[in-house]
């Protein structure tokens, strides 16, 4: 079944007044699945390129940031205008305990897929208790 | 309160139509920055226009389609952009804690301020955003017009 494809205002992040930078900030749409290795994060964010995205990870919060670079020639005037661009801000808390060395990125066609797997769990060792 | 208060409003103030007039303009320009006309279609997907002398440029954000998945066809006077964005099935087994991306078909059309020449249009795909240059008719070109 496929659906027909609804035009959707970007949503603009609301607590913009953090921002420093003027301009307007938008959360992009991003889908997240878990699998039992890792978590899988895909987000649309159309214009950035791989020099401007921004991924931290630090404290469980994990921060996307992708800078538009305007690609408008100088010499062109806006005849109508539907969509706002701007740059790309997200944050996520995560639960689980993610193993930073083998956080995987790919940028493909505006479409940033990242890839955290999971801290392999300790196995549970055993403490035996001699009576003294 | 309520009965006493509306039969107090007088019901034709002189200047009520110079007011509205006043409201209206204000929200008008709440709206409309100056030079730029922002309307919205609401039919996907959501299109910027600009121009230069030589051409129009109509740029649309598709993250995640490919140029040969757009069907683009153009006219003496207008556009026609279609296709469909799937989103690829991920494996079977996931567990999914938010889905907001959004597949399905699409299909636009829309009219050009003024001719172009169809034979001579470009489109590129750059990071998920589709550029389609639109070389304007040699009749729509602004002319320098030399004085002797």
């Amino acid at each position: 079944m496929t659906r027909e494809l609804q035009a959707k205002e970007k949503q603009e992040l609301a607590a913009s007044g953090e921002q420093t930078k003027p301009g307007p900030v938008f959360i992009p749409a991003a889908d997240i699945f878990e699998t039992d290795k890792a978590i899988v994060l895909l987000a649309d964010i159309p214009g950035v390129k791989t020099k401007d995205l921004n991924i931290d990870l630090r404290d469980n919060t994990l921060t996307l940031e992708g800078e538009i670079s305007p690609f408008e020639g100088a010499d062109e005037s806006a005849v109508l205008t539907e969509y706002d661009v701007g740059k790309y801000f997200r944050q996520f808390t995560l639960s689980e305990v993610i193993d930073q060395s083998k956080i995987d990125a790919k940028l493909t066609d505006g479409v940033l897929r990242l890839t955290l797997p999971k801290v392999e769990k300790a196995t549970p060792r055993k403490i035996s208790v001699t009576a003294g | 309160m309520i009965m006493r208060r509306l039969f107090d409003t007088p019901a034709w103030r002189p200047n009520l139509l110079e007011e509205l007039e006043q409201m209206r303009q204000r929200i008008s320009r709440f709206y409309e920055e100056p030079g730029k006309t922002t309307r919205r279609a609401g039919v996907f997907p959501l299109i910027n226009v600009t121009e230069n002398k030589e051409s129009y440029f109509i740029r649309a954000e598709l993250p995640g389609m490919k140029a040969d998945e757009i069907d683009i066809s153009a006219t003496a006077d207008s556009l026609a952009l279609s296709g469909e964005r799937k989103i690829p099935d991920e494996d079977k087994n996931v567990n999914y804690h938010r889905r907001e991306r959004e597949s399905g078909k699409f299909s636009r059309m829309f009219s050009l301020p003024s001719p172009i020449d169809a034979s001579k249009a470009e489109a590129k795909m750059t990071d998920g955003i589709l550029t389609v240059i639109l070389p304007k008719a040699e009749s729509a070109k602004p002319r320098q017009i030399a004085i002797r």
